[in-house]
């Protein structure tokens, strides 16, 4: 793990983390949360768990965003906080 | 655990420096307790969901980091296919990361995102049945009736 690769993808899951929960519009969310995950499965790879990466890409990436997607589109957008 | 009588002892520079070498864990931390905070203090159903995905991957990335080495390769034997006779060297555990926390983790992200989809189905329902997403909405709804 080298930290000059290190310190800007953590900043950026931190960034993602706060966006996230904070923007006021729940497809906003479900895609910032979607690009958290993919930066958590870079962190992964950076420390050499090469397997949790890509499943974390498919399974955290890919199919929860679709889920959020989903569920926002049969639910409703707006959300006060 | 062993650092707790040393930092006591230190000086200030090297508390700091002690703090600033494991940045990692602090952000970690960080990372933990944002999602807390969504699942405890947002009012949108969907926020919370999405905040216990936060914790979820925290505690993975916690788990995943602890199996890392420096100087390592990934846990893939090499040259395996070589010669198997008396010329063949041995294995050192040394030069490979850990894979025990990686396989257990690979179990919690499956985990993960089962109990997504389950919470997604109940948030679905409750707002088929009472039209909001909005916990303090639906719990005037519930007080009416």
């Amino acid at each position: 793990m080298t930290w000059q690769l290190d310190i800007p993808i953590l900043t950026l899951v931190v960034v993602c983390a706060i966006g996230a929960i904070t923007v006021k519009d729940l497809l906003g969310s479900a895609i910032l949360f979607g690009a958290y995950s993919f930066m958590m499965c870079l962190l992964w790879a950076i420390m050499g768990a090469v397997d949790v990466a890509f499943t974390e890409a498919s399974v955290g990436a890919g199919v929860s965003t679709v889920f959020f997607v989903a569920a926002v589109f049969r639910t409703t957008r707006r959300t006060k906080d | 655990m062993r650092y707790a009588p040393c930092v006591l002892i230190l000086p200030m520079s090297d508390l700091i420096t002690h703090i600033v070498a494991n940045y990692n864990y602090w952000i970690y931390i960080t990372l933990m307790m944002i999602g807390l905070y969504a699942i405890i203090a947002k009012n949108n159903l969907v926020k919370k969901i999405v905040g216990m995905n936060i914790f979820q991957t925290a505690i993975i990335l916690f788990y995943i980091s602890i199996g890392a080495k420096k100087g390592a390769t990934i846990p893939i034997i090499e040259h395996a296919h070589g010669d198997h006779g008396a010329g063949s060297s041995a294995v050192h555990a040394i030069e490979y990361i850990n894979p025990l926390p990686h396989v257990l983790m690979l179990t919690a992200i499956v985990v993960a995102v089962a109990t997504l989809g389950v919470a997604l189905a109940l948030a679905l329902k409750v707002y088929q049945q009472y039209n909001s997403l909005e916990e303090d909405e639906i719990l005037d709804q519930i007080r009416e009736k």
